[in-house]
């Protein structure tokens, strides 16, 4: 079986390009191993159920929150945190436009943001509110997201 | 965080998968079948479920196959929500898919998951019941074959250590005329009102209803008094909703007269759309 009677799992996977050996329990929520593992505390929990996005990552390109997968399910796969964009067009985007008050939400709208552009750079207008609505925004910043994200896309405002 | 501990397996094929479910059953470990995940942990988050192990299922070659053949649509249980509407292969299916959740989460969520979980809504059943699709369960006495219109009843009826391994879906359904609303109180996500699928097959509509019982259905005799063309739709309406299977659902989404006046406006917009197509 590949498992483990022992508590911990040994757990390899590359995060932001750097390659990761370590060993979680099987209930580890990914969430908190890149936190307090990885010290990668770029990934926010918000809600912990999966309702507001504030922890998003890619895994394998796809936007995913990590508070509801277990870091066991990362083996092997290739994951970018908030920590792996810096500079980014995404990042440069939101900071142009100001798409942020508090700031709690931001790395998850940067990351799904990364994510539509990687998996589709020609997306259009109804594509982007689809995606968008998977992150919350407290502050209620919305137009600005909303405006930042054009920009990337190169969509008219 | 999950506060209690369990141990994790990844079976590569069917075999193991039900094998090793078994042989940790024996040894006491209350196993759980793994796929995307997000209700397990969800649960397991909050203590509601403790099983001492889980099986994940995402390895498994033929619970991630999405194919044609032999004019049949073949979906693995461990497709995601996400996969199987960008491929758009039953148009019913992707619409219904993109209404359960958010993006993000239908990255996760998967076609199985969604339809063996334990909250009431798995919108996912309802094109499947409507194109009387048949799904492959496996467990020790080997692989079996049904039509999910037998076997969903309130809830797949699985055996003991028995998991869904795929869906298989007639070429003949895939595009037919259909509408889809998904009510809900506010907003573009979140858990329905009222969610109405239905198609229309040799001039008869056919309908399945998510959010207005504790279950999804499919009803016969609703479909026939819908189809009552001798009387106005309204009377329709009125004695198709005799027939509903259980109590209209009455939770914080919204209450049971505020559903039933829902669900009568989601009917009509259904059949009156249906009828002219």
């Amino acid at each position: 079986m590949s498992s483990l009677d022992s508590a911990k799992y040994p757990v390899e996977f590359e995060v932001n390009g750097e390659k990761q050996t370590i060993r979680v329990r099987a209930a580890d929520i990914l969430l908190y191993t890149l936190r307090d593992n990885l010290g990668l505390t770029g990934s926010k929990s918000g809600c912990d159920n999966g309702d507001c996005g504030a922890c998003t990552i890619l895994v394998e390109g796809f936007p995913i929150k990590s508070c509801l997968m277990l870091t066991v399910e990362v083996d092997g796969k290739q994951m970018t945190t908030i920590e792996g964009l810096r500079n980014s067009p995404v990042q440069n985007a939101f900071v142009k436009n100001q798409a942020f008050q508090c700031g709690y939400c931001t790395p998850g709208f940067i990351v799904n943001c990364e994510g539509l552009r990687n998996k589709l750079p020609h997306a259009d207008k109804e594509t982007i509110r689809v995606w968008l609505e998977s992150n919350i925004c407290r502050c209620t910043s919305y137009e600005e997201i909303r405006n930042a994200v054009k920009d990337v896309f190169s969509l008219e405002k | 965080m999950i506060p209690f501990d369990f141990e994790y397996y990844k079976p590569t094929s069917v075999q193991l998968a039900v094998k090793w479910f078994h042989f940790l059953q024996k040894k006491g470990k209350n196993p759980l079948y793994f796929a995307g995940g997000t209700e397990i942990i969800t649960w397991a988050r909050q203590n509601s479920i403790h099983p001492g192990a889980v099986v994940d299922l995402k390895s498994i070659p033929e619970c991630n196959a999405m194919e044609m053949r032999n004019d049949k649509l073949i979906i693995g249980a461990c497709v995601t929500l996400s996969a199987l509407s960008a491929a758009n292969s039953f148009p019913l299916l992707s619409e219904t898919a993109q209404g359960i959740a958010d993006q993000t989460a239908r990255n996760q969520i998967t076609l199985g998951g969604n339809i063996c979980g334990n909250i009431y809504y798995r919108e996912s059943v309802l094109p499947l019941l409507l194109a009387n699709s048949r799904i492959v369960i496996a467990g020790m006495n080997g692989i079996r074959e049904a039509s999910i219109r037998d076997i969903f009843l309130r809830h797949l009826r699985l055996g003991n250590g028995e998991f869904l391994v795929k869906t298989i879906t007639d070429r003949s359904y895939l595009s037919l005329p259909f509408v889809h609303y998904k009510k809900r109180q506010i907003g573009n996500v979140g858990y329905p009102l009222v969610t109405v699928a239905a198609f229309k097959k040799d001039s008869q509509i056919h309908t399945a209803y998510s959010g207005v019982c504790s279950f999804p259905f499919r009803s016969a005799q609703i479909d026939r008094e819908l189809n009552d063309s001798s009387i106005p739709l309204s009377d329709r309406i009125v004695q198709a909703i005799d027939y509903l299977p259980a109590p209209l659902l009455n939770n914080a989404e919204g209450s049971a007269p505020y559903r039933k006046f829902v669900l009568k406006q989601t009917m009509a917009d259904a059949v009156h759309t249906l009828e002219s197509r």
